[in-house]
């Protein structure tokens, strides 16, 4: 590991300073402390976050949830009000990683957690997120864990977080600190760049912008469910997960919110495919059209192609889940 | 770098390098080796402590963040001749064969059991809102984040539900 220097925030314009000039934050430190190890991340400055006042859950006025950005993993899972009204987002944070470090992990940091991309983390091999115009090692290479969707040629990597694609299809906003001393909210989908040309680039927070909270809104009626395939039982990262909240009416799709995870560089949610559900009657054909919609520009890299038909049948088994038996 | 923390109920103050993790604080400059590092990111749990009563990876702590915690490993869960009831199970029986993920097996069961005694539901927990039970499949669940390379997990699992008050 780097040396750095470490600075622990006692306020967030403290930590805003201390961050802006070079530093880099750490809350449970069980990314970025793995990433420095490998020295793919070698921070000058450490910016321990840990101390600021950012761990309640409050509910706020028109009847969501203010969720602060070190509440951790397990609180957040752990929450009567999430296990009751927003079970998609206990069930996400269940299925990732494990107790011990779902204990560390915090809201914040999950959202910003990096690839899990084998080149990424092999600092001799090439990759344009690590070292821009270094080329991209995965594209031919052992990519079977990588994106299908809003890929570039330049970066193939998937966002690992199963909390956020839940927060995606909950239609949460995340509320930032700008290093310059707004507050701002944005929803969670604006939060997330594509690689396009510049994959080393993920968010459009600047040097010291701080997370200070995720904010979901009010409950909506339906179903929850979030459905995570992977390579062994537990303590494992998405190959493919759908977040979804889904409501029948009349016989009829009335809400179809949908995420996905493992597919795209970005917790992914596809308004084209919602709206092909809403207003008709849940078929497997309807099904099929929804994940024709999703996976139109869908595109396998050799090893990662078995995700194609995978989503489509994730997809499948999580609406007929949601809209099975509901009132026709 | 100046770290003062409890480590089994003593104070400690620690001069290291920021970059030091609480887990090598422990084994290398402490002289406490009973947390073990396995894979050194966060992947095997064979360096699970508590702190402030919670396991967590010691590996992927930075000692110089727990400034003012309570770390407890393993060494301060029972010693020979008053092993807590965890340590006392898995001796009994056979939770472990060459030992070495025993200790963070060992802590990580020490807080389960607090866990489901609080009511947190798990990965395979059915109903989100209702009490979790000692099943094998909660077991296995909560316990996945201490890997066994020599597959001791049937007794680990029989020495978590002695421990829990069932005799297994
Ligand atoms: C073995 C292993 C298995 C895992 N499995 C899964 C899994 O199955 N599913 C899953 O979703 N995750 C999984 N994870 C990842 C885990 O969820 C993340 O490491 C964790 O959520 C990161 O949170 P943290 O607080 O520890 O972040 P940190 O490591 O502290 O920070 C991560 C990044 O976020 C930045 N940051 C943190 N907080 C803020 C803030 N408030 N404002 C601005 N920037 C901030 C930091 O600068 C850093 O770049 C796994 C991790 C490991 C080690
Ligand atoms: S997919 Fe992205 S992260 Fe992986 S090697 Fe290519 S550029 Fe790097
Ligand atoms: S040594 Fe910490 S998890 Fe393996
Ligand atoms: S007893 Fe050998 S690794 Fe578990």
């Amino acid at each position: 590991m780097r040396p750095f220097d470490y600075h622990r925030a006692t306020a967030p314009d403290d930590a805003a300073r201390a961050a802006a000039s070079g530093g880099t934050f750490i809350a449970g430190g069980t990314n970025l402390v793995d990433l420095m190890k490998l020295e793919v991340m070698a921070p000058e400055r450490l910016v321990d976050i840990t101390r600021l006042d950012m761990r309640g859950i409050e509910e706020t006025g028109d009847g969501g949830l203010r969720i602060g950005a070190l509440v951790s993993n397990t609180d957040l899972a752990n929450d009567a009000r999430v296990r009751r009204d927003w079970p998609v987002l206990s069930r996400a944070l269940l299925s990732g990683a494990t107790q011990q470090l779902r204990n560390k992990a915090t809201t914040g940091g999950n959202l910003l957690q990096r690839t899990r991309c084998l080149y990424f983390y092999d600092r001799a091999m090439p990759c344009n997120k690590r070292e821009p115009g270094s080329g991209c090692g995965a594209m031919e290479g052992f990519n079977r864990i990588l994106a299908v969707l809003g890929t570039s040629d330049h970066c193939i990597a998937t966002h690992p977080s199963d909390m956020a694609v839940a927060m995606m299809a909950l239609g949460a906003e995340v509320e930032i600190a700008r290093a310059g001393g707004n507050t701002e909210r944005l929803p969670l989908d604006d939060l997330y760049l594509l690689p396009g040309d510049t994959p080393e680039r993920e968010t459009v927070l600047a040097p010291g912008d701080l997370i200070t909270a995720v904010i979901l809104p009010a409950p909506v009626a339906g179903r929850q469910s979030y459905r995570k395939v992977r390579d062994r039982a537990s303590y494992a990262f998405a190959l493919v997960s759908v977040a979804a909240v889904v409501a029948v009416e009349d016989g009829k799709v009335a809400r179809a919110d949908l995420a996905f995870g493992g597919l795209a560089p970005k917790p992914w949610r596809d308004k084209d495919v919602e709206a092909a559900l809403l207003g008709q009657p849940p078929s497997e054909a309807l099904f099929d059209k929804a994940a024709d919609i999703l996976l139109a520009k869908a595109q396998g890299h050799g090893a990662n192609d078995f995700k194609i038909p995978l989503a489509r049948r994730v997809l499948s088994a999580v609406l007929t889940e949601l809209t099975e038996g509901a009132a026709a | 770098m100046q770290t003062s923390l409890t480590i089994n109920g003593e104070t400690r103050q620690l001069d290291l390098d920021p970059r030091t993790s609480l887990l090598d604080a422990l084994r290398h400059h402490l002289g406490l080796t009973g947390s073990k590092k396995g894979c050194d990111h966060g992947q095997c749990g064979a360096c699970t402590v508590l702190i402030n009563g919670r396991r967590v990876n010691a590996c992927l702590s930075l000692l110089c963040m727990h400034e003012g915690d309570e770390v407890v490993p393993i060494e301060g869960l029972g010693q020979p001749g008053a092993l807590s009831p965890m340590q006392q199970a898995f001796v009994e029986k056979d939770g472990y064969q060459c030992g070495y993920c025993t200790p963070g097996q060992i802590c990580s069961a020490t807080a389960m059991l607090e866990e489901i005694a609080q009511g947190w539901p798990s990965h395979v927990t059915a109903d989100l809102e209702a009490r979790p039970e000692l099943t094998t499949e909660e077991i296995s669940e909560r316990m996945s984040g201490n890997l066994c390379r020599c597959s001791a997990y049937p007794n680990i699992v029989d020495a978590i539900r002695k421990a829990a008050g069932e005799t297994a």
